[in-house]
């Protein structure tokens, strides 16, 4: 039988990342389901503040070390291997972000849980686990079963609801004490986004390009409808990667989370680093030539189309109906 | 600097992939394999970090289909060694497939040296147990860093940069030996016309490094694996071009942005 | 009264003009023979093949030059100057003949009536000319005519002759008495102006100007070789070696290579010896560049350019020996992004009235940015594409029958069930998915023919004719042994073996560039397959098309294949009215899809892409409609400039196929 939950929660500059309340939310539903506690690990400087965030586990175990801050994911999972040692911890929740990438593998490397990777949806299978984890760029999916209820879960970013993992109670908190052993790894400084660009964050619009725009010139087609829409352009990884538009109009893992009020994809496929980016948008239409596209699994309305071919069409038809 | 690439084959998800009558893997039917995208992000890396600071590039791989070709493809771009062990990539968990190279390593045909830089690609398609650099640099003893964009030689080992989120990176120092996940290299990987790799297949050798094949190939049970419904499934708009372009404005409409 | 009996200088006439000539032709052959031995430093090319028809070529483009005439201001000057000079070179030697061996029993040529008569009449004519091609240098020059100095050097001394030869004339009509004569017209002219010379002065002046006319040609003989005028020398071979003389030119195998052709050139030494050759040949004209669609867009490319900056780079370095370090051939002599200009569309290479070869040249430079991965990212992922899954767009190979799944019929598998045709549908018209629509209408008409067609299904890969033009020769070999060995599969009926392809691109490469092995197999264009069955009654056109429209002739079918006929007995068959547009056949205007340019992208300085250029041209035929092309490309390149040049309503780019099928109410037939 489970002991506990405990979930490595995830802090940039001081600020609590959206990971965190989605493994609170995920963790607290097998928690309730297993009746054990959930516990959280939040390490760095400031954290016994913003622990009091934390409130949906039932108690947060705090390192308010700023040699944490950043640190080699070696010494993290130091940390959390030393907490589960103590607490007895069963299952361990780990984000599948850029951070935190990586933490979970050496954990599993250096304990003996497994590590389920990329993990979706997690339900309670008797006494054990079923873990669902997106494959191959989101095209097939496996249910693992974790059968004694042991293993370590990356969590893959917006998989699960924030909300749930929010709540206004302040959790009770244990201070404990870690010597950070000196790493090979030290972080020297932040490297901050070309600013002056737009913040694509705010917009209600965004007219999205990817890889079926072709080439650098139709950039400017989505550049048309997105002024005539009064929106911004964004763009997936390949598009950035070329150089076509600069690293703050990238939407995804690596780039920036967007919920505008519409959101138009137009040659993107949907491959789950996009998706991370911008699911939460209230109106998803994608334009895409391939029927098969993963992204029309989750847009509200799609077409099989030409971007190419139906950007200055669609220009025109938005200028026409805005008069 | 003594630069070792690891190169693993992964499914080709531009073939249509099905799940075989067991319910669990994958059906090797139509199955192909390609070099994991990082991966190749990785092998560029070197190759920049070996035209900037010296050294030796290494790439490393263990057997798989159509594997020969992109061996052979990285000692066109420049690598200088090439070596695959003979145990099957196909149906190798992460954890089995980081022993593996583990052995490799202590097995005297490659030894980690103080100049050792390990790169691997952040993360791949299949990497269910977790993912390689990580899992391998604990049985290394090596310090690890992943989502890794640049790296560039310094007086004390290197300066890599580490992406985030929102275009936001981090600089850090990493001292060698050391294993890197890349995501990308700072330059796109380059172009090896096919000319140079048939020349490089007639001179050049791929070394075979027999390591013994792992006994535990797999530490999870996999119960089901299947494509995603398509619950969510958008709602087409069909017709011509305009007609498509009609509905998209209403939709537009309807949402309220004109 | 022989010139060379007199003395001059203290010498007896004679020896002066034995030193003068053994100076002379001294100088020039030793200058002619360093040019060899520089030329020789390129690459071996084997253009010794067939030389009976090399010289019928020659024959007919040296002493006709039809090319010439393609622009009508200069074609008849420069008839008149070339063959006023053929006939003066001869005179020249005849007099030089004359004058060195005085014991030949001839008289000079001017002493003969009706050759001095010849002489007079071609020297007014080739005067006029010249004053014509000084007129157009001065105030009409076309664009990209190349003004030198060298250019007034040649016009001034051909004046120069010419005056020599009717001041001579005129000079001997006095010291003869002043009579004059009908057999020397403009020399008696002349001699009135002369009437106060007495007779032994216009002697002397006579013999001064055969000294003249004789001095100024072995001088000539002295400047010519490192002169632009060597084009005059030179181009005579240039035609004769040329590639079209004896082969299509839509091949680019370098026959006789005894090198690794496939990294191209990254020096001069590593062009063949022709395509150095051909820089003498380079009469500067302009043709090619007036022709040319990526200069007419603004794109850094002159095809002119590419090979004088070719032959002066190597004069610089290999002849003069010019100091210092020596600039790359490829990215400092010439451009790269000159270099990825050329669509390959061959105006340049069908304009040149000396046959040079441009584009093996562009080519060349291109395998070498290719082997060094100088290639930009789009054309990267292309290359990449292509190796991996064999097509262009990035798609698994097993897709490329999809667009089958549409149809009503099956279509059979060439490599399991018998058949005549194999059809080669190439990438456009198998993947992109403006195209499949057309591609099924193209299947439903063959099927209605009654024609027993298969496809190679998943077998077939890119046809690899633009890989080859972007410069990936290893690639364009990986891609064509694939394909032989997939036509090796096919299982043929007995009778002719005909592949059609529907692309002219892949038409070009697999008649001109696969050698199939076995030789028995016809590759047609689809237009030449529709052509036939109409006219054998296969296809039955059972409504009459009306209307105006015009026809695009595609590069790889017109330029390079002579394919211009069939197309234009369809439409005929169909009952349209054809209009051509100003620039047809074979001065058709390049899309700017070939040669990989559809991959590319185009710079910021383009000022009118040659797809809108082109369909402006057509807009601006009064009341066509519909602008008819055969060629997959053509669809996607000429649908987006009807967008792009807002010519929306105006005009509507169709297929050959699309409107045949309407003849026929396709849609209202049932498969055979």
């Amino acid at each position: 039988m489970a002991k506990s939950i405990l979930v490595l929660a995830e802090q940039l500059r001081g600020g609590i990342s959206d990971i965190t309340y989605e493994m609170l939310g995920a963790g607290r539903a097998i928690a309730q389901a297993l009746g054990v506690p959930l516990e959280a690990v939040l390490l760095g400087s400031g954290t016994s503040q913003l622990a009091s965030s934390l409130g949906a586990a039932d108690k947060v175990f705090v390192a308010d070390n700023p040699e944490l801050d950043l640190a080699a994911p070696e010494t993290v999972a130091e940390v959390v291997k030393t907490l589960v040692d103590k607490t007895g911890a069963d299952i361990v929740l780990v984000g599948c972000t850029n951070v935190s990438l990586g933490i979970g593998s050496i954990l599993a490397a250096r304990s003996q849980m497994p590590l389920v990777n990329f993990c979706r949806a997690i339900k309670v299978d008797g006494g054990g686990l079923v873990c669902t984890s997106q494959l191959f760029g989101g095209k097939i999916l496996s249910d693992v079963k974790l059968a004694d209820g042991r293993g370590i879960i990356g969590v893959y970013p917006g998989a699960f609801p924030i909300e749930q993992g929010r709540s206004d109670r302040t959790p009770p908190t244990e201070a404990i004490d870690v010597s950070v052993q000196p790493s090979k790894i030290r972080f020297k400084q932040y490297i901050e986004p070309a600013s002056g660009d737009v913040d694509i964050t705010k917009q209600h619009v965004l007219v999205a390009v990817g890889r079926g725009i072709q080439t650098q010139d139709n950039v400017q087609l989505a550049e048309e409808l997105a002024q005539a829409l009064g929106g911004a352009v964004c763009a997936s990884r390949p598009v950035i990667d070329q150089g076509w538009l600069p690293l703050t109009r990238q939407v995804g893992k690596s780039g920036m989370t967007v919920k505008p009020r519409v959101y138009l994809a137009f040659g993107i496929s949907g491959a789950p680093e996009h998706w991370e980016g911008m699911q939460n948008s209230q109106c998803i239409i994608a334009v895409n030539t391939d029927p098969k596209a993963p992204i029309f699994d989750g847009a509200h309305y799609g077409a099989v189309a030409d971007a190419v071919e139906l950007l200055p069409i669609l220009t025109e038809k938005v200028k026409m109906r805005k008069g | 600097m003594n630069i070792l690439v690891i190169l693993k084959m992964v499914p080709d998800t531009v073939e249509e992939l099905n799940v075989s009558a067991d319910g669990k893997s994958l059906d090797s039917e139509f199955l192909r394999f390609k070099l994991n995208d990082p991966d190749e992000h990785a092998l560029e890396q070197g190759l920049i970090l070996k035209e900037k600071s010296g050294g030796k590039v290494t790439v490393i791989a263990l057997d798989a289909p159509e594997v020969d070709d992109v061996l052979y493809t990285a000692l066109a771009k420049g690598a200088d060694r090439a070596v695959k062990i003979p145990v099957s990539q196909a149906g190798l968990g992460t954890k089995a497939t980081a022993k593996v190279l583990s052995d490799f390593f202590s097995s005297g045909a490659g030894a980690v040296t103080p100049d050792t830089l390990v790169l691997v690609g952040t993360y791949a398609i299949d990497d269910l147990e977790g993912e390689l650099a990580p899992m391998l640099a604990v049985h290394l003893g090596l310090p690890y860093l992943g989502v890794v964009s640049s790296v560039a030689a310094s007086d004390h080992g290197l300066i890599v940069q580490k992406e985030f989120a929102g275009g936001l990176r981090g600089e850090f120092e990493v001292e060698l030996p050391a294993v890197l996940g890349i995501q990308s290299a700072e330059k796109p990987p380059r172009y090896v016309p096919v000319a140079k790799v048939r020349a490089v297949m007639k001179s050049a050798k791929i070394d075979e490094v027999e390591i013994p094949a792992p006994t535990d190939t797999v530490c999870l049970d996999v119960q089901r694996s299947y494509k995603p419904e398509a619950a969510g499934r958008a709602e087409i708009f069909e017709g011509s071009p305009e007609e498509v372009a009609d509905k998209i404005v209403d939709a537009l409409a309807k949402s309220g942005v004109i | 009264m022989d010139p060379v009996k007199i003395n001059l200088v203290g010498m007896p006439g004679i020896v002066c003009l034995w030193i003068l000539t053994v100076l002379a032709f001294g100088v020039f052959g030793w200058r002619v023979s360093r040019l060899i031995k520089l030329i020789r430093q390129g690459r071996y090319e084997d253009r010794f093949d067939n030389p009976g028809r090399r010289l019928l070529h020659a024959l007919k483009h040296v002493l006709l030059q039809p090319r010439i005439f393609n622009e009508r201001a200069i074609g008849l000057p420069h008839f008149l100057i070339f063959w006023g000079f053929v006939i003066y070179a001869t005179c020249f030697n005849w007099n030089l003949l004359r004058g060195l061996f005085p014991f030949i029993p001839i008289p000079y040529p001017e002493e003969l009536r009706i050759v001095g008569l010849f002489l007079e009449v071609f020297s007014v004519l080739v005067l006029i000319s010249l004053v014509v091609a000084a007129g157009r240098r001065m105030f009409f020059p076309p664009p990209h005519l190349h003004l030198s100095f060298d250019a007034n050097v040649i016009l001034v001394l051909i004046g120069l002759l010419m005056l020599s030869t009717l001041f001579g004339s005129g000079f001997r009509v006095v010291a003869d008495g002043g009579h004059g004569s009908a057999w020397a017209p403009f020399g008696t002219l002349l001699s009135k102006a002369f009437g106060s010379v007495p007779p032994e002065s216009a002697r002397r002046l006579a013999i001064g100007m055969w000294w003249l006319h004789m001095a100024l040609v072995l001088a000539f003989l002295v400047y010519l070789p490192y002169s632009k005028h060597l084009h005059l020398l030179a181009s005579p071979f240039n035609v004769f070696f040329s590639q079209a003389a004896t082969r299509p030119v839509g091949d680019l195998t370098v026959p006789g290579a005894k090198e690794d052709m496939s990294a191209g050139a990254s020096r001069w030494q590593e062009l063949t010896w022709k395509q150095l050759f051909g820089g003498f040949a380079c009469a500067e004209c302009g043709r090619c560049d007036r022709a040319c669609p990526a200069t007419a867009s603004g794109h850094p490319l002159q095809p002119q350019q590419i090979i004088q900056k070719v032959k002066n780079h190597m004069v610089r370095y290999g002849l003069e020996g010019a100091d210092g370090t020596v600039p790359k051939l490829v990215g400092e002599v010439i451009r790269e992004d000159e270099i990825w200009a050329c669509t390959t569309c061959m105006a340049c290479m069908s304009r040149c009235a000396v046959w040079n070869e441009q584009i093996p040249l562009i080519v060349a430079l291109r395998r070498h940015l290719v082997s060094q991965g100088q290639v930009e990212k789009n054309i990267q992922d292309m290359l990449g594409n292509l190796q991996r899954y064999g097509n262009s767009f990035g798609k698994s190979d097993r897709m490329r029958a999809k667009w089958t799944q549409g149809l009503p019929f099956k279509v059979k598998d060439a490599r399991k069930e018998p058949v005549d045709i194999v059809w080669f549908t190439g990438d456009y018209a198998a993947f992109d998915p403006r195209m499949i629509e057309i591609t099924q209408t193209t299947a439903k008409l063959f099927n209605l023919a009654g024609l027993d067609f298969g496809i190679l299904y998943e077998a077939e890969r890119n046809s690899g004719n633009d890989v080859r033009r972007v410069g990936e020769e290893g690639l364009f070999e990986m891609l064509r042994d694939k394909n032989l060995d997939a036509f090796s599969r096919v299982k043929w009926k007995n009778g002719t073996r005909i592949i059609v392809t529907t692309d002219p691109h892949s038409y070009n490469t697999l008649k001109n560039e696969y050698a199939f092995p076995d030789g028995g197999v016809v590759v047609r264009h689809y237009t030449e397959l529709l052509d036939e069955l109409i006219r054998g009654g296969k296809l039955n056109l059972n409504r009459r098309l009306s209307g105006k429209m015009t026809y695009h002739d595609p590069c790889y079918l017109g330029r390079y294949n002579g394919v211009y006929e069939p197309p234009r007995r369809v439409l005929a068959a169909l009952g349209l009215e054809l209009v051509e547009m100003p620039r047809s056949r074979d001065k058709s205007y390049c899309c700017g899809a070939g040669g990989g340019r559809i991959w590319m992208e185009d710079g910021p300085n383009i000022k009118e892409r040659p797809a809108e250029n082109r369909i402006r041209e057509a807009i601006s035929l009064n009341e066509v409609k519909t602008f008819v092309v055969a060629c997959p490309k053509d669809i996607a390149m000429f649908r987006d400039a009807v967008k792009t040049t807002g010519a929306e309503g105006k005009i509507e780019v169709k297929d050959i196929a699309e409107l045949v099928a309407e003849a026929m109410n396709v849609e209202d037939r049932k498969p055979v």
